[in-house]
């Protein structure tokens, strides 16, 4: 994969996208993995209880989701500074839910070559569920 | 569903609150199993050979793991004993984080967690209560890593 650099990316450019589409089995993953057994995300009579519509996915595992968006797109001598989102809206098993983003500012902070980022992710009925921010340091070519 | 939550000034008075430490171990398998839940296949957190050939020297964790207890250095269950549980429900608000510098496998992180803040704000079905909880990572060399902001709306 080429490198990308700062010199290489515009105000206004398009971080690549990613598509993810959880399954039930990768939320019961994500809990094992995480340490996150909260019952919304894999009991459905407690959901449903709790006036869910159903199982919900884990804000963490979309913030995880948006984290992985910006590695892919930095490379690996890129580096991900800061990242934050909120968890406006509920998606569920079944969603397809992308994850986009574009460059809002570049800057020199302390030596390092930094993008300021909206990100956020969005799903198939077109609600943008988890909005945010992050900032990622990039090679630059001197 | 339980009644509409109201944040007391007794809850109020836990703001500042350090819980911790907790001991997280970072071995080769959870950073492989954190990955694969995720469905990130990139080859910096699994592949040795590969990660050797990089700038990093080795294998590095994904930003936002940080090894095994992975979820108990949050303190929610502390959090919500120490408010007394008086809420049912509790969703997600948001998470905000900064990561300083990369975790390795044989990293032993040292996490302290601080009920950072709690408010109130009005919602259309109720009165809503936010709880912040800010958690700080150090590596072995007691270096903050990481540090993370964990917002928690209880309705």
């Amino acid at each position: 994969m080429a490198r990308l650099y700062y010199e290489d990316v515009d105000v206004g450019a398009e971080i690549t996208p990613l598509v993810k589409k959880p399954t039930t089995r990768q939320l019961v993953k994500w809990a094992g993995a995480s340490g996150d057994f909260n019952e919304p995300h894999y009991d459905r009579d407690l959901a449903v209880a709790w006036g869910l519509p159903g199982v919900i996915i884990h804000g963490l595992l979309k913030y995880q989701f948006l984290v992985q968006m910006l590695t892919d797109w930095i490379g690996v001598d890129g580096d991900l500074l800061k990242i934050s989102c909120q968890y406006r809206g509920l998606d569920y098993p079944g969603d397809t839910l992308t994850c986009t983003g574009k460059v809002l500012k570049k800057s020199i902070e302390g030596g390092r070559h930094c993008l300021e980022c909206e990100i956020g992710v969005s799903n198939q009925r077109g609600e943008r569920t988890t909005p945010g921010r992050a900032v990622v340091a990039l090679p630059s070519r001197g | 569903m339980a009644d509409t939550p109201v944040l007391t000034d007794e809850m109020k008075a836990r703001i500042g609150t350090i819980m911790g430490p907790v001991i997280l171990e970072v071995e080769r398998g959870a950073i492989r199993r954190f990955a694969q839940a995720v469905g990130d296949t990139n080859p910096l957190y699994t592949d040795e050979e590969y990660a050797r050939g990089t700038r990093h020297g080795g294998i590095v964790c994904p930003p936002g793991f940080f090894g095994w207890p992975a979820g108990e250095e949050v303190g929610a269950e502390h959090i919500l004993s120490m408010l007394g549980r008086p809420f049912e429900n509790v969703l997600n608000a948001g998470t905000e984080s900064e990561f300083l510098c990369p975790i390795r496998p044989g990293d032993v992180l040292v996490s302290s967690t601080k009920l950072a803040d709690a408010y109130e704000k009005k919602g259309n079905a109720g009165n809503l209560v936010f709880v912040v909880m800010e958690t700080t990572y150090k590596n072995q060399a007691d270096k903050v890593v990481a540090r993370m902001r964990y917002i928690f709306m209880f309705y």
